[in-house]
């Protein structure tokens, strides 16, 4: 198991976000957290990711706690993605990308040639091969979030933590984004763990999801079946509707 | 792309350009002195310009170019620390103690060290001050910091107001001179130089990791660096450098503000090059400034805080107005 918890219990003062939560993520395994504004979705996410401590139960992360493994080993293995974009002092979309590169490199070592490619390489799978000399802060958001992407990518973890992924993309890189972590999922057998707002791309892009009700309550499971209209109104509060794609090959969820 | 090829030879053109800076002060001044003669006097040449040179410019150039190291390399660091490309070595009110304290020495007529002496007490207590208040509840958060700092240097500046007006009217010139910052009263540059050094090596081999602060302190957590104690070590680095300069020459302004920024617009945000660069540069500046303060209207002597302030506000409002 690439990530697991046992009996985790997260609260964020006195909100419980989810109690004593059992989830497993293999290698090659894409999960989906789901649920409403305030839901805890983040704090979870940063949680797993060992940036806050969890309230109660135990977390692995490559079959080891974040304390054995240290900040550094951490690093190597799990990555996380920002749900929010500061650059605070300008510097160019390969630098940033490079920054990914920081736990493979010695105290007093420089980026390498070979980091450069792997950097590039990140690039050139967000589509942003064009853009590395351009400075972040000039970017549209669409492009400084796949800029994140792609240093996340750089940072080469077996997991990938992510939180909103798809935030100011537009559709086509939404899936383009969704089609690379499968892709990165089946050949490179790496974890992901994302934070989604569209149901509809957790059925069609994760194999299993985790719905977090926001009173601590949670369900987890494969999404076709953890996916249904009963639980969405729940976890929504909307009426959601399950229809089907004109050629019958796929159902979605719209909202009433 | 970062390299350490380009760094080094970014750095090596500063290093000729400080040195330069020291040999125009050396030359330069009332008596101006032909090159010879201090190349001469350097050597050992027991001249008339040897007893100009050893006892008066370079003493006063060296610690020039101390406090100027350490003021830009303490604003690059606070800029980091907080996040803020507006952060300067005052901001978190370290010179506002140093003030109080040295102020305070002046109105009750110490003499000598006292000055200093108090000064850098006075510094010590503002960064302990605003380290423990903005601690309080285990944050830290650089909004929390900012405003505490902001908070205490406005304090002190009300303390220093204070003084200023039961100061007997014969003190007032001097702690005038101090608060502008001047680098007249400098005499022994060694304190400064060692504490720059000091700094400068007890910053350096954070020098990457501090790159990644400015994506975020949970992004640079994730990335593996330890941010809590780094900013901790960040801010008693930069605190101690500023209390060396300010405790040398009083409160030299822009110096810490300007130069990294003008560095970050000429050679980049790479804390590895940035830091030592703000060192050399900052440090030239101030030499320059220094030599201008002492010989533009000769034989009064300019505070070189007025100096540095005159040339670092245009400068200042003109990268300002190119964003």
């Amino acid at each position: 198991m690439i990530l697991e918890t046992r009996r985790l219990s997260v609260s964020i003062g006195p909100h419980q976000i989810c109690r004593d939560l059992d989830l497993m993520v293999a290698a090659g395994e894409r999960l989906a957290i789901l649920g409403r504004n305030g839901a805890g979705k983040s704090t979870l996410l940063a949680t797993l990711a060992g940036l806050r401590p969890a309230d109660g139960g135990e977390l692995f992360v490559a079959g080891q706690s974040y304390a054995d493994l240290g900040l550094r080993s951490a690093a190597r293995i799990r990555s996380w993605l920002a749900q929010d974009r500061s650059d605070p002092f300008a510097s160019t979309v390969l630098e940033t990308v490079l920054t990914g590169r920081h736990p493979h490199l010695s105290r007093w070592s420089w980026e390498s040639p070979s980091d450069a490619r792997i950097a590039r390489a990140a690039l050139a799978d967000m589509n942003l091969a064009d853009l590395e000399h351009r400075e972040v802060r000039t970017l549209s958001g669409g492009e400084r979030q796949r800029v994140a992407i792609a240093a996340l990518l750089a940072q080469q973890t077996r997991l990938c933590l992510l939180d909103e992924p798809l935030a100011h993309l537009d559709l086509n890189h939404q899936v383009a984004t969704l089609e690379l972590m499968t892709r990165r999922a089946r050949s490179d057998g790496l974890g992901f763990v994302m934070v989604l707002h569209d149901p509809n791309f957790a059925l069609r892009f994760c194999d299993r999801a985790l719905l977090l009700f926001g009173d601590g309550s949670h369900i987890a499971g494969p999404v076709t079946e953890v996916i249904d209209e009963g639980r969405l109104l729940r976890l929504y509060g909307h009426p959601m509707r399950r229809a089907t794609t004109a050629d019958g090959a796929r159902s979605v969820f719209i909202p009433e | 792309m970062p390299s350490r090829r380009r760094a080094l030879v970014v750095l090596l053109v500063l290093a000729l350009a400080a040195l330069a800076s020291l040999a125009a002060a050396l030359a330069v001044g009332s008596l101006v002195l032909p090159v010879g003669d201090v190349l001469a006097a350097l050597a050992g040449d027991d001249n008339m310009a040897h007893a100009v040179i050893f006892d008066l410019r370079l003493p006063r150039a060296l610690a020039a170019f101390g406090c100027g190291g350490l003021l830009a390399l303490a604003g690059a660091l606070m800029q980091v620390l907080l996040r803020n490309p507006l952060a300067d070595p005052y901001v978190l009110g370290i010179s506002g103690g140093a003030g109080v304290g040295a102020l305070t020495a002046m109105l009750l007529g110490f003499a000598g060290l006292g000055v200093p002496g108090l000064a850098f007490v006075g510094a010590l207590a503002a960064m302990l001050l605003v380290f423990g208040l903005a601690h309080g509840d285990g944050s830290w958060t650089q909004t929390r910091l900012l405003l505490t700092g902001v908070v205490v240097a406005a304090g002190c500046g009300a303390l220093v107001a204070l003084i200023l007006t039961l100061a007997p009217e014969q003190k007032i010139q001097g702690m005038l001179f101090w608060l502008m910052g001047d680098l007249s009263q400098a005499v022994d540059p060694l304190p400064a130089l060692a504490v720059l050094v000091g700094a400068l090596l007890a910053a350096l081999p954070f020098a990457r990791e501090l790159n990644l602060l400015a994506r975020g302190f949970d992004t640079a957590l994730a990335l593996g660096v330890a941010v809590p104690l780094l900013r901790r070590v960040i801010y008693v680095v930069a605190s101690l450098a500023t209390a060396a300069a300010v405790t040398t020459a009083g409160s030299i302004g822009f110096v810490g503000l300007i130069v990294p920024h003008l560095l970050r617009l000429a050679v980049g945000n790479d804390q590895r090059l940035l830091l030592p660069a703000s060192v050399l540069a900052g440090g030239s500046l101030l030499v320059v400034a220094d030599t201008a303060a002492r010989t533009i209207v000769a034989p009064i002597q300019l505070p070189v805080g007025v100096l540095t302030a005159l040339i670092g506000v245009p400068v200042f409002l003109f990268l300002l107005n190119r964003k």
